[in-house]
């Protein structure tokens, strides 16, 4: 048997699909991810997306955004979740991974936000103001419609990275789909670290796909043809590739 | 801080190969990408093809395209190579769009002003269009640098050496050895701004049009 066969062998097998006596199968596993995942995307806009909004309405704080995206991104993920759950002790790993995937996540969706609402055309929020709408309409009528673009760039981004780093996570013996290549790894089966590694490719697609037909779907048609005219300025240049480091 | 005296030569040589296993790929990225970048900013077709397929491999986590790399390339599963290789391909990912994005920039004002000049396509391409695309090739490379040293650290998990060592060995110990963990974070932190700093030196000194008058260049 070949590689290529022995992987597919591996992926198709009915018993890594059956949790059996306590040995979890891959769609338990893929459960744990997306669990872990959702959990921190959740927690790290509640933090990310008011500030973000704030800090973009009012321009107060910007140049911090951009630096502290810019330092955050030096940071070795694998080295904060091994700090953090040992720190915690084990028996609060999935409170420690949180926490590291949340600092992970909400740099990149402040810097989503903010940048979202920097960009909206000046011209069209005196607009809305010469129309006598309060600041809080401002902010929800038109600021945040107009950053959902960038926002949700964001959000890809940052569940991107949040996912990578879960896989990782398992070192430190949680479950999720990093699992297989760490176990794979210590039993020396390659079989099973190769199909690990497809399985979290796969579900990384997967969800960048969902999030971007979600996308499609949410944001005003309005903005569509003008996202792809408009010329990108400097400062969301400066911004965007940092939201895509994973 | 006693266990940094006591294992520097350690963290200074491994530092080395820390550096070694994140910026080869970064270099050998940005000369594949030159071309790619060009042909994207040239024909719709070549772009059609190299922005969606550079966008996917984004999309893979690093511990992922690891492992896939072997299966691809037909290495040893430990063979440090797997994760040059994989790192390249960020790199790649990564500058393609930009390069392209930055070259497409050019004013045609300027190309037209050169092609009248008398420059042939390829001499006007290193002469005026890679000069003014610099400022955002410089700040692909930057991220692309800081990126790979933070995940040749997640390339430790398939043992490849580099400062990662420190994160899963100081782990290893019961008490776990919190001074070797936060060595080897702090140093893969130390020595990405480190790179940072001069590769942003590096982008200045190469373009010293951006200093004096309104700095059209660089803002192109």
């Amino acid at each position: 048997m070949n590689l290529f066969q022995q992987i597919f062998a591996w992926l198709t097998d009915p018993e890594h699909w059956r949790t059996t006596l306590g040995i979890a199968g891959i769609p338990q596993r893929v459960g744990e991810h997306l669990q872990y995942t959702g959990l921190a995307v959740l927690v790290s806009a509640l933090i990310a997306v008011p500030l973000g909004a704030w800090i973009g309405h009012t321009g107060r704080g910007g140049t911090v955004v951009v630096g502290l995206v810019n330092s955050l991104r030096a940071l070795p993920e694998l080295g904060l979740v091994i700090l953090l759950v040992l720190a915690l002790g084990i028996t609060y790993a999935v409170p420690a991974l949180t926490i590291a995937l949340v600092v992970l996540g909400v740099p990149v969706l402040l810097a989503g936000t903010y940048a979202g609402i920097r960009n909206v055309d000046r011209s069209v929020v005196d607009a809305a103001r010469g129309m006598g709408m309060t600041e809080w309409e401002i902010l929800l009528k038109v600021e945040l419609p107009n950053a959902l673009p960038l926002m949700f760039g964001a959000l890809r981004a940052a569940s991107l990275q949040i996912i990578a780093t879960v896989a990782i996570a398992a070192q430190i013996s949680l479950g999720g789909l990093g699992r297989y290549v760490i176990d794979g790894f210590a039993f020396r089966e390659f079989d099973q670290m190769a199909a690990g590694a497809i399985l979290i490719a796969a579900l990384a697609i997967v969800v960048e796909l969902v999030l971007t037909g979600v996308q499609w779907l949410v944001i005003s048609p309005g903005l569509r043809k003008a996202r792809t005219t408009r010329v990108k300025s400097t400062q969301q240049r400066a911004l965007e590739p940092a939201s895509e480091s994973t | 801080m006693s266990w940094v005296w006591a294992n520097i030569d350690r963290l200074f040589e491994t530092s080395l190969t820390h550096l070694w296993l994140a910026l080869v790929p970064v270099v050998v990225g940005t000369l594949v990408s030159l071309p790619l970048g060009w042909a994207a900013a040239r024909s719709k077709a070549a772009k059609a093809v190299l922005v969606p397929v550079s966008s996917l491999l984004y999309t893979i986590p690093s511990i992922a395209l690891f492992v896939i790399m072997p299966v691809v390339l037909g290495t040893k599963i430990l063979d440090p190579f797997n994760v040059q290789a994989a790192l390249t391909v960020y790199t790649i990912a990564l500058l393609v769009r930009s390069i392209a994005d930055a070259l497409a920039a050019v004013p045609e004002s300027v190309t037209t002003a050169a092609t009248a000049m008398g420059y042939r396509p390829l001499g006007r391409f290193f002469a005026v269009e890679l000069p003014l695309a610099i400022p955002v090739l410089v700040a692909g490379v930057r991220v692309a640098s800081v990126s790979n040293m933070s995940l040749v650290a997640v390339g430790q998990l398939i043992g490849v050496g580099g400062l990662g060592f420190f994160l899963l060995d100081g782990a290893q110990t019961s008490p776990p050895n919190y001074a070797e963990i936060i060595a080897g974070i702090l140093a893969i932190v130390l020595l990405a701004l480190v790179v940072d700093g001069l590769l942003a030196l590096l982008g200045r000194l190469l373009t010293p049009w951006s200093r004096v008058g309104s700095g059209a260049g660089g803002k192109a």
